[in-house]
């Protein structure tokens, strides 16, 4: 209990310290931080279809967040989820439209496998095979990976075979049939959601209580230590990265047939970015990536609506984003504020003897 | 003589712990000191609290008699007091000269660099602590790295140097540079806090010696007076036996034959040539040797973690040249390696996870790829029962742990597998002597259970007084073996500088 409280704690506060700041810039430029962050409360939570608009946008955050977290505990740094989640889209798409004589329920399940294969191949194959044999950095190669994938769903659906005939440049749509069916009525909110919450549960699963995840987690903490277990580490490198794109697709799957239905122009959601933040936040738990990804989704829907009912810019929740990854990212910062006004404190009641030779 | 620094009864609690309670110390002017005490007695708590890393809970610390507050490390170092850490505490990538000044540096915007290096010339040459101050300090070994930390304190202008363990990561060598290093400090008026677990080095520098055992100095004299056994029994708190009694070996069938072995390094140099030895159930097999002639090679490739060359590995009568290191510890080989921290552990794993480091694969840890996290707990609370580990708690970090303890549980997972064959390479390397004669009986323990034990130690005591036979390695190849009872310093000595058989004419081969 008491850790789980001490692992709560950067996050919470880091969170915390970034709503306040936010607060004191909204007042600064001269609107109410109490009418701007109930705004934002209710345009994320205010209503049934609002709390389905948050869930459907942290439905995507929550799987790409969770494949980053594996690859953060495996100590390798997934960052071209993006790439990964495009590809996927583009082959889920694909065979969406062209194997259409299945039934609906299978042909749901052959996407959404075809879109974590593709996925973890795109992470595993080049970069997982050029960082465990040749050492190849994968924040580089992951990277690249990336933009070619994003490139390649762009000449698909631009000049390429999937471009539906018309004046937008997006693909055939996918049959109705498979696309997944909806929560609440009339909200974007579908299954997509509860997929979510399953792969939360089996990655806890596997990264705690299997021996895979052992494998991944002591690579991940200290892979000479790895090697002395007997532990074939290039093997969990290529893995982890591949499980890490696997549900980089699976995020790509679920949103095509939950949302998109279609490969289309303007796809750049920045889903993959926001992912490594949902990780950093959680701190890699699993369970976090829940709550991190809802977070997110909150700012970004509650944000829209901060700016209609009170006309500040719905970029605050991108100062606010800014911020917490800061705070994160600068946990130490934590304990040492608390140590500088410990001292501060302190120095006004005691002194020391200051005359000690200046050093030359 | 003077006293420069007091501390009294000095008292700092950590959450569970008293880490130093009631603790007395004067340091006179022109003296070197040790603080002589197991891991965890609280001689670097002592230390933090005199630095100003750490403030005390309650208790005093006098600087020239008069009383002092430290609220930081940069207090302490304004009223003189200069400290070398357990860890180093410098920037690899920037040189010497920019290391030592780092913080205080010449010039006014501009850094001059030039001034720097000559400050640092000056200073080397006053206190002979020989550095070049153009060098990129990741360039240096360890031991030069602790002569930059040595200058760093000394160009703050301390008046008073703490070392906490300072030999921990020394070479002999090192040491003994070292130690004409703090003798010489001490011709020039500095003071000396000397933090030590090794009875015979701190007989070697200090004048005056103060035991702390459990947060407490237990007693302070001069050195002069103090016999090996009685500090020893100051530290630990109890009669210790600081050689262990050995039984005749009973020699049993070969476990471990290895013949014309050839290992190459990481980076593909010969370190391995043409190596040949038996080890017998029931014997302990030593590697004497100066450290880099091919003794972790050697032992790595035995282990599974570096690939064979040349030459064959038998175990138990199998070929296992080409089994993988999984398959080696599944055949029955434990490995504690020589670096606990970088390789023998996972420290930011449980100890529970940590115990079945090696063993997860199999029952009853796991079974088609669960983990079974109770079967795992149980055998690590039996682990840390056994082996007296402290705290006794699986789910404390292996990070968490005194260097002993972290030991005490590598061998102890390594020794529970019921292992044919135990590697142990440098298995008492930084532990105190309650430690060590802990971890020698269990050595011997498990040899006269009819284990094959392969020791390595850089240390000859400990493989006089441990090994039946020894082999004696140098630039990689096996210049001698010689039985443990009729073995002598000298003999190894010559041995290990390369002075072949032919030459030593006493020295006895198989
Ligand atoms: N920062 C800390 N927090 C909690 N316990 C500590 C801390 N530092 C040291 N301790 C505990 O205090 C005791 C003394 O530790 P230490 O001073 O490092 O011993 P030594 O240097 O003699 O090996 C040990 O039990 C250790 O676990
Ligand atoms: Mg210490």
């Amino acid at each position: 209990m008491k850790h789980i409280m001490r692992a709560l704690a950067t996050p919470v506060i880091a969170s915390l310290l970034a709503i306040i700041i936010g607060g004191i810039i909204a007042a600064a430029i001269g609107y109410n931080p109490l009418q701007v962050y109930g705004a934002l409360i209710s345009g994320a939570f205010g209503n049934a279809a609002n709390i389905g608009y948050t869930l459907a946008i942290a439905t995507p955050l929550i799987l790409i967040g969770l494949g980053i977290a594996i690859s953060f505990r495996a100590g390798l740094f997934n960052i071209g989820a993006e790439g990964q989640y495009w590809v996927s889209v583009m082959a889920a798409t694909w065979v969406g439209y062209h194997f259409t004589g299945l039934p609906g329920w299978l042909h749901v399940i052959l996407c959404l496998v075809v879109a974590m294969l593709v996925g973890g191949l795109w992470a595993g194959i080049i970069p997982g095979l050029a960082k465990a044999y040749r050492g190849a950095h994968e924040v580089i190669t992951t990277m690249m990976m990336s933009y070619t994938g994003i490139l390649l769903c762009k000449y698909m659906i631009e000049d390429g075979p999937m471009r539906k005939p018309g004046y937008i440049p997006e693909s055939y749509p996918i049959p109705q049939n498979t696309w997944l069916p909806t929560l609440i009525p009339q909200s974007q909110l579908t299954i997509g959601i509860v997929i979510a919450i399953v792969a939360v549960v089996v990655v806890w699963f596997v990264l705690f209580h299997t021996t895979l995840g052992f494998q991944l987690r002591v690579v991940g903490s200290n892979p000479r230590a790895a090697r002395y277990a007997g532990i074939r580490v290039p093997l969990y490198t290529v893995l982890a990265l591949g499980i890490s794109g696997v549900l980089s697709g699976l995020a790509g799957g679920v949103q095509l047939l939950a949302i998109d239905h279609r490969l289309a122009e303007g796809f750049n959601t920045g889903y993959g970015f926001t992912g490594i933040v949902v990780a950093l936040l959680a701190r890699n738990n699993p369970f976090g990536v829940i709550v991190a990804a809802v977070f997110f989704a909150a700012l970004s829907t509650g944000g829209q609506n901060m700016q209609q009912v009170t006309n500040i810019p719905a970029s605050l929740t991108d100062v606010l984003t800014g911020l917490i990854i800061f705070f994160v990212a600068a946990e130490r910062i934590v304990p040492q504020v608390i140590q500088w006004y410990k001292r501060w404190t302190s120095r006004a009641s005691t002194s020391i003897s200051e005359e000690g030779p200046k050093p030359a | 003589m003077t006293s420069f620094l007091e501390v009294v009864d000095l008292v700092k609690h950590f959450p569970g712990v008293k880490a130093n309670d009631g603790v007395n110390l004067t340091l006179h002017k022109g003296e070197v000191h040790s603080i002589l005490g197991e891991n965890g007695a609280g001689k670097s708590t002592l230390m933090k609290l005199i630095y100003g890393l750490y403030q005390p809970d309650s208790g005093e610390i006098r600087l020239e008699g008069k009383p002092v507050k430290f609220h930081s490390p940069r207090d302490a170092i304004r009223a003189g007091i200069g400290m070398v850490h357990q860890h180093f505490m410098l920037i690899p990538a920037l040189t010497v000269a920019d290391n030592i000044v780092l913080g205080d540096e010449p010039g006014g915007i501009t850094y001059k660099r030039a001034e720097a290096e000559k400050k640092v010339r000056e200073l080397s040459e006053k206190y002979r602590l020989e550095v070049d101050p153009s060098a990129k300090v990741e360039q240096l070994s360890v031991g030069l790295q602790q002569r930059v930390e040595i200058l760093k304190a000394l160009y703050r202008k301390a008046k008073v140097l703490i070392l906490d363990e300072p030999t921990a990561v020394l070479t002999p060598q090192e040491t003994e540079e070292l130690f004409s290093v703090v003798r010489h400090l001490k011709s020039q008026g500095i003071p000396v806090l000397f933090i030590s677990h090794k009875l015979d080095e701190v007989r070697a520098i200090a004048d005056r010696v103060t035991v702390m055992r459990a947060g407490k100095t237990v007693e302070t004299l001069p050195i002069g007076d103090a016999t090996p056994q009685q500090l020893a029994n100051l530290m630990v708190g109890r009669e210790v036996v600081l050689r262990v009694e050995k039984t005749k070996a009973n020699p049993g069938e070969v476990i471990l034959d290895v013949q014309q072995l050839r290992v190459n390094d990481t980076a593909r140099r010969e370190k391995v040539r043409n190596v040949s030895f038996q080890i017998r159930a029931g014997e302990i097999f030593g590697i004497a040797g100066i450290d880099g002639n091919g003794q972790t090679e050697l032992v790595d490739a035995i282990a599974g973690l570096l690939p064979i060359v040349g030459g064959r590995l038998r175990f138990l009568g199998r070929d296992i040249t080409r089994l993988s290191t999984a398959e080696r510890t599944k055949a029955g080989i434990a490995y504690v390696p020589q670096d606990r921290q970088l390789d023998g552990l996972v420290l930011d794993f449980t100890l529970t996870e940590n115990a079945i480091l090696r063993d997860f694969k199999r029952k009853p840890f796991s079974k088609g790829g669960i983990l079974f996290h109770k079967p795992a707990k149980t055998y690590a609370e039996r682990l840390i029962n056994l082996f007296d580990v402290r705290p006794r708690d699986v789910n404390r970090h292996a990070g968490d742990l005194s260097g002993g303890n972290q030991q005490k549980v590598i061998l102890a997972r390594e020794v529970s597998r019921e292992p044919h064959l135990l590697i142990a390479v440098q298995p008492t390397r930084g532990l105190d002597v309650g430690a060590i004669e802990g971890i020698h009986k269990q050595l011997l323990r498990l040899r006269d259970e009819g284990k094959a034990i392969l020791l390595v130690s850089l240390e000859l005591d400990e493989i006089l007084s441990l090994s039946d036979r020894i082999g004696v390695i140098h630039s990689g190849e096996m210049v001698g073996i010689v039985p443990g009872e009729s073995a002598t310093r000298e003999q190894l000595g010559l041995l290990m500088t390369g002075v072949t058989n032919g030459e030593a004419t006493e020295v006895t081969t198989r």
